[in-house]
């Protein structure tokens, strides 16, 4: 069964997360089942978001916890930057050149290319597709755009460096860092449209030649202008 | 046999190689002293016991720590040299521009230096020495396939890209020798982020001065190096994998993915082994 959004009565919501809390605790995501119960027990008509997958309770997604916990959030993020590009490609701004309209091509491959990756990487373990809102943004103003593509790409390399620390898997953190360093080059990309010798400017790297880091909970703050969904970070390892 | 080739050739890939056998004598002796009682076909088992006691035996967390520190030591000094000998041409730059971004990457090459270092003695380990760098990558003849790289800005550019895209392979190779590392852990991602940062720059650079071979982008296509030099394919090959985690990137999901798509989306990481042979002829012996 895939996802299927479906309106509910209470007792059928009630029945419906008892069943997936079940199925978390045999996942053995006793901590995160917890948070849930909670949950629950407020859970009103909202329509729920009814798969086979870590759900949604009033609409809100729980990222998990762990490594898993720590992929899903890369993945709300690359989600976030694929839906973007692909709004940015379908109305393509004017004033750009040929190339440049090529290369923010390229980027929006890039990014689904990730966001698939993470989905299938997770497996039953993946957030559902997120919504957005991109209405503060003006797709047809290369400086809005650009500008908003700089903030994206930044912020999703902070997102990466502060959370290589907490993987515990070697294979997700090579992963992580084949990635990471791809933003960095879309950043500097951006950068250098916008401002000539930004690339890596006094910015986003410190005296110390450090690129900008952030924690989760720092990422998600600012993402979240632009994520409709309400999305539980809580259960990812902290440090 | 002689063992002190064996020796020396490792040596080439591994300068520590005597450290790790404690001295050169001491492992002479040990080798002497199997040599004597075993038949020729089994000496090949014999060394590599040798090394595969030196190798495992030396490794405590932190001495793996100290030794990932010193080697990116030792390449942020080829980096950091590099911009700042470069910077010292007077009729090397086209203009103002092109000066600035190789000043602004010269200053965090120099501060990986300093951070590395600090990082290194915290660690309760002592920096290496800054090798005798050959820029024109003739190891140490200055005579290489480079040795006009202060004199071309299209050379100079070359291996500036060569050295940024090698230093963010590097970085990845070894990062998951040092998973859960906390602090020391961030920093090298932070230190890696700003290379691929500098790799993007410079490439745009050469797309803007006219000196990339096709289609040079700010990111890897393929396994190209859009340079005109065998000599630096050694940093290129294996970027043009599209299977990550085993997961097939081409077509992914049915979103039309391209191969060379695929293989921009995902940096990959080299050896310790590919990284030490390539920067190897920019190194005196």
């Amino acid at each position: 069964m895939s996802k299927r959004l479906v309106e509910t009565n209470q007792a059928e919501a009630d029945d419906k997360n008892m069943a997936r809390l079940s199925r978390r605790k045999f996942l053995g995501y006793a901590s995160a089942a917890t948070g849930l119960m909670v949950a629950a027990s407020a859970c009103n008509k909202e329509p729920v978001m009814v798969d086979n997958t870590v759900t949604s309770i009033n609409g809100e997604v729980d990222l998990g916890t762990g490594d898993f916990g720590i992929l899903n959030y890369a993945y709300a993020l690359e989600q976030l930057e694929a839906a973007f590009y692909i709004k940015v490609v379908m109305s393509m701004y004017p004033g750009g050149s040929p190339m440049e309209a090529a290369l923010i091509k390229d980027v929006r491959d890039h990014e689904i290319a990730h966001r698939e990756f993470f989905k299938n990487a997770l497996g039953g373990m993946a957030i559902p597709a997120l919504d957005f809102d991109f209405s503060s943004i003006n797709f047809s103003s290369r400086t809005s755009v650009l500008a908003t593509s700089k903030a994206f790409e930044d912020l999703g390399v902070s997102a990466y460096n502060g959370a290589g620390r907490l993987l515990k898997s070697p294979d997700y953190l090579v992963l992580a860092g084949k990635i990471v360093s791809v933003e960095a080059r879309h950043a500097a990309y951006f950068r250098e449209l916008i401002m000539m010798n930004s690339f890596a400017d006094d910015s986003v790297v410190d005296a110390m030649g450090l690129d900008v880091t952030r924690k989760p909970m720092e990422v998600l703050a600012i993402a979240g202008t632009y994520i409709k969904t309400k999305i539980n970070a809580s259960n990812l390892p902290t440090y | 046999m002689n063992l002190n080739n064996i020796l020396g050739e490792i040596e080439k890939t591994d300068p520590e190689v005597y450290d790790r056998l404690d001295t050169r004598r001491k492992a002479m002796k040990e080798f002497a002293n199997l040599g004597g009682k075993l038949a020729l076909s089994a000496v090949p088992f014999a060394l590599g016991s040798l090394f595969q006691k030196a190798y495992a035996g030396t490794t405590s967390t932190n001495d793996t720590v100290v030794e990932i520190l010193n080697y990116a030591l030792t390449l942020e000094f080829l980096e950091a040299e590099f911009y700042n000998t470069s910077l010292m041409k007077s009729n090397l730059f086209p203009d103002g521009d092109s000066i600035a971004a190789i000043q602004l990457i010269a200053k965090h090459e120099n501060a990986h230096v300093v951070f590395l270092s600090n990082a290194i003695k915290a660690s309760g380990g002592m920096p290496v020495a800054k090798p005798t760098f050959d820029f024109s990558a003739g190891s140490g003849s200055g005579n290489g396939p480079f040795k006009d790289v202060f004199t071309s800005f299209e050379l100079f550019l070359n291996v500036a890209q060569t050295f940024e895209d090698t230093g963010v392979r590097a970085y990845k190779g070894r990062a998951a020798e040092i998973v859960g590392g906390g602090d020391l852990l961030t920093a090298a991602l932070r230190i890696h982020s700003v290379e691929a940062r500098h790799a993007a720059k410079i490439r745009i650079m050469r797309r803007a001065y006219g000196s990339g071979i096709g289609n040079v982008k700010p990111w890897i296509t393929g396994k190209m190096s859009n340079i005109n030099s065998a000599a630096v394919q050694p940093s290129y090959n294996g970027e043009d994998n599209t299977n990550q985690a085993g997961i097939d990137i081409v077509n992914i999901n049915g979103f039309p993915i391209t191969m060379d798509a695929a293989t921009e989306a995902f940096d990959e990481g080299l050896t310790k082994a590919q990284v030490l042979a390539i920067v190897g002829p920019f190194i005196k012996p």
